[in-house]
């Protein structure tokens, strides 16, 4: 019993930083690709600096890393991890490819958040005379805030489920606990509760976020 | 400021939005923009706020062309420039107080200043003490009195308001009518007011132009409007105005004693409100009339009467007395039967 809480414990940890690391890189990636995307898009629709081309090229490339399988962009991403942390394997490698596997993600409901805002508001901010990064701080992230935060916690959920696959192909963690103990030790008690903790990690986080989201929408 | 707009044009696709459009928007007056919603009013707004270029044409502000500025110019230009909405526009994310100070925050004024500015702006639009509100718990008219005080914070010379009061009840819409009244006098602005509501002309423009198509149909100071209209667009606005509908104001109600319309429709003016025309007129030619609906309404500093009638007769009995009404400075339109 005291092994199993050894292991599981060491292996939250784990997940939880894994999870964490990659979700502030893939925040610091997605971030400005997101807002570039939504600035750069067409003005009906809140581009405050339209270019179509730049904003269909990005989108493109935005859509094919998107469509990646995980397990195989994180396989192609293995040179990456040696080159920037010094290995393939373990925790801090697999931040490497989640963070690049969730940038896209991230882009796009930034972009989609962004686009949200209603465009008189955006249309006011212009006729006032603010500049473009003006109306990008403080007015589109600002009136996007309560989209932003459900669109952030939705990537922690989902960076949950990718550190768990992460785990099959030699990523730590929760998911790796689950398939050396569980499946290949035959060890049913370690894989049920590897799954259940990472089951009661999405529902915080998702109580979290719904929490901070509605709260800011009250303030309004 | 005098704005110069020349041969202004601005086509959307095969939509000519704007449509060669010049006038003369004289300094310190409310002026007044109206027409039909796609008669071009909006776009032509975005124009002459620097909001969006101008396919061609020229835009003056006091003899200077703005309408081919870049970046700063462009930036620093808006600045100058108040703009309200008809959906207010208030940032959501920011109280009463910090969506006054938006502006003032863009232009990098010391915090400070930006405090004490603020709160003279919230007494001026008689929200004081409610700058902590969040947005949306103010009601319309109150949304709207915020929106005034952030288009004015940099003490504009030019205030643009895009169908302000089009979202506001009759009673809201005279309160912020007033206000902006006061101050266009307080802070010698020029207002240019976009509308599609015939009442807002009349109580708060000093000109107007009337749009229709993308072009100007008609052009000149409200009171000159209101009694000889000339085309078809303006004769239905004021057809429709609420006097007809029976407004309950003083100085705006129009009487109907017949549901039926009447066949001439008698404009007049000033002095002539006040003398028996008619029944002087009834005793020169063998005519009869049959006043279906009048009343007399306030325009500017003028009164304006409308009569709707029928005139029964021999038909050169009633041309003898058109014309006599004519000549008395009455402006008959008749109906086509």
């Amino acid at each position: 019993m005291s092994d199993l809480l050894r292991l599981v414990g060491a292996a939250t940890v784990e997940t939880i930083i894994m999870v964490l690391a990659s979700t502030m890189f893939s925040l610091t990636l997605g971030l400005p690709i997101g807002v570039l995307l939504c600035a750069t898009g067409p003005e009906e629709q809140g581009g405050i600096i339209p270019k179509p081309v730049l904003n269909n090229v990005l989108g493109r490339i935005v859509n094919v890393l998107r469509s990646f399988p995980f397990i195989i962009l994180m396989i192609l991403l293995f040179p990456l991890s040696r080159i920037i942390v010094g290995t393939s394997i373990g925790t801090v490698a697999t931040i490497v490819p989640l963070s690049i596997a969730a940038a896209p993600f991230v882009a796009r409901i930034i972009e989609s958040a962004l686009k949200e805002v209603d465009p008189g508001v955006v249309q006011a901010a212009r006729a006032m005379g603010s500049t473009p990064m003006q109306i990008i701080i403080k007015v589109l992230i600002p009136e996007a805030m309560p989209a932003l935060v459900s669109g952030i916690t939705l990537t922690i959920i989902n960076l949950i489920g990718y550190s768990a696959m992460a785990g099959a192909i030699g990523g730590g963690g929760l998911g790796d606990l689950a398939i050396r103990y569980g499946y290949q030790r035959f060890r049913p008690d370690v894989m049920l509760v590897s799954v259940i903790v990472i089951l009661v990690l999405v529902e915080c986080i998702q109580l979290v976020g719904n929490r901070l989201s509605a709260r800011m929408m009250a303030r309004r | 400021m005098h704005i110069s707009l020349k041969h202004l044009s601005r086509a959307y696709g095969t939509l000519r939005a704007v449509d060669d459009i010049s006038l003369e928007i004289p300094a310190n007056t409310i002026y007044g923009i109206i027409g039909r919603s796609g008669a071009g009013k909006s776009t032509l707004v975005r124009l002459i706020s620097l909001l969006e270029r101008p396919d061609s044409g020229e835009i003056l502000y006091d003899g200077k062309r703005v309408d081919d500025l870049q970046k700063d110019a462009l930036i620093s230009q808006r600045r100058k420039i108040g703009m309200i909405f008809q959906n207010f526009n208030l940032f959501s994310s920011r109280n009463a107080f910090e969506n006054i100070a938006y502006p003032l925050e863009i232009a990098g004024i010391e915090r400070s200043l930006i405090k004490k500015r603020v709160n003279e702006l919230l007494d001026l639009v008689d929200l004081a003490g409610r700058g902590n509100a969040p947005i949306s718990t103010l009601s319309g008219g109150q949304k709207q009195r915020v929106a005034i005080a952030r288009s004015l914070a940099n003490n504009p010379y030019i205030l643009f308001c895009d169908e302000a009061t089009s979202a506001l009840d009759p009673q809201t819409t005279r309160s912020i009518l007033n206000l902006i009244r006061d101050l266009q006098k307080k802070m010698q602005l020029s207002v240019v007011m976009i509308t599609h509501q015939m009442e807002v002309v009349r109580d708060a423009c000093e000109h107007v132009a009337v749009l229709d198509n993308g072009t100007v149909v008609e052009e000149g100071k409200v009171v000159d409007v209101f009694a000889s209209p000339k085309s078809s667009t303006t004769k239905e606005f004021l057809a429709n105005l609420s006097p007809l509908a029976a407004e309950h104001e003083q100085h705006h109600t129009m009487v109907r004693w017949s549901a039926e319309g009447g066949r001439f429709t008698l404009r007049f003016r000033g002095t002539a409100t006040g003398e028996p025309i008619l029944s002087r007129i009834q005793k020169q030619c063998e005519v009869e009339f049959n006043i279906r609906a009048g009343g007399v309404q306030r325009v500017g500093n003028e009164d304006v009467g409308t009569l709707i009638c029928d005139i029964i007769g021999e038909g050169s009995e009633i041309t003898k007395a058109v014309e006599a009404l004519q000549s008395a400075g009455v402006l008959v339109e008749e109906e086509a039967v």
